[in-house]
């Protein structure tokens, strides 16, 4: 692998940003695509089905055998409220693969003793926000029920540009959620983004149903390839 | 999967940088139940010194002995391991899997 390939591929994976190197496994020429320049290549239909798998493999195009090595970042949920759901949801989460944290004020709630072992911000949503670096790899949940907490964590959300948002909720409640966060300069497409009632409808009744049936939302949103998403949903 | 193994790369770069040579294997095929899927790595520097793993511990001696040549010669090479093969099982994916790995030199 060439140094200048290396760097660039670790400056990529530092950033967060899912690359794809091609190894052209006679030769040993090498390329690294850029997801934002996958639109572009000639490979265009593997590599974006292999990131959406984020899986490596291997492929063959105009009689070259390729190796596409996918780099995708780890993906990270963020869990707005420390409660009875959330307990059930990060352990879940963590065997997923996902670095999960746990934000929640109230102290009574995010404590160590009902979340052993998971990063717990006991922080109102602006300050426990913008250290967390939340992005395109990060599937969003807010699950407090409290307007003052799950609203402004909404907002930072959006902004941020994630996968995955969901918010706890029947269909009233969204309603009304949707009205608040309008009048504080949510745009429609931001609204329409929240999966709610959040959790794909399993018929779930306790908190690790619920649990099942967000992170079964969040893999769906994850893995499939956008037509079949919107069938699921 | 999802992926962990920034650390393996961040030391190739390094190694690199602070002057030894260095080379990179990578799972690049796998049958049956191979221990790592492809895409892992293994990082090894020419005085032996390797992080990662390219099989969960069964054929990393060998797969270092041959990157061994590849910093010699900056030529990549594609090695097969594998219980169909008498020498790959002497060095034993006792999981019964097969796996190609790609060795090359980085710079």
């Amino acid at each position: 692998m060439k140094l200048a390939i290396l760097h660039e591929l670790n400056a990529e994976r530092a950033a967060r940003r899912p690359v794809i190197l091609v190894t052209e496994t006679e030769t040993g020429e090498q390329r690294l695509v850029k997801a934002a320049d996958f639109a572009k290549d000639p490979l265009r239909a593997e590599l974006e089905k292999q990131l959406r798998m984020g899986k490596s493999a291997n492929v063959e195009a105009g009689g070259k055998k390729l190796f596409l090595n996918v780099y995708a970042p780890t993906a990270k949920l963020v869990i707005i409220g420390a409660v009875h759901i959330s307990q059930a949801l990060a352990p879940l989460a963590r065997s997923l693969g996902y670095d999960v944290t746990v934000v929640d004020p109230r102290t009574a709630f995010a404590s160590p003793e009902r979340f052993p072992d998971i990063p717990l911000v006991a922080e109102w949503p602006d300050t426990a926000l913008p250290p967390l670096n939340v992005d395109a790899y990060t599937a969003f949940v807010a699950v407090t029920h409290d307007p003052k907490i799950d609203d402004p964590a909404l907002l930072h959300a959006f902004e941020r540009n994630c996968f995955y948002i969901g918010a706890l909720g029947s269909r009233k409640t969204h309603a009304k959620r949707g009205d608040r966060l309008r009048a504080q300069g949510a745009k429609e497409s931001d609204i329409a983004r929240i999966h709610a009632p959040i959790g794909l409808a399993i018929g779930a009744v306790s908190p690790s149903e619920i649990a099942v049936s967000i992170m079964a939302e969040i893999t769906a949103v994850l893995r499939l390839p956008p037509k079949e998403k919107e069938e699921a949903a | 999967m999802l992926d962990r193994d920034e650390d393996i790369l961040k030391a190739a770069e390094d190694w690199h940088k602070a002057g030894r040579g260095v080379a990179l294997a990578t799972v690049v095929e796998t049958w049956g139940s191979a221990p790592r899927p492809a895409g892992s790595s293994l990082v090894i520097n020419d005085e032996g010194t390797f992080l990662g793993s390219v099989s969960g511990g069964c054929v990393e001696g060998a797969v270092v002995t041959e990157a061994m040549d590849v910093i010699e010669s900056g030529k990549p090479k594609m090695l097969e391991f594998g219980v169909a093969d008498e020498t790959a099982w002497n060095v034993g994916l006792s999981c019964g899997g097969t796996i190609r790995v790609f060795v090359e030199k980085v710079g």
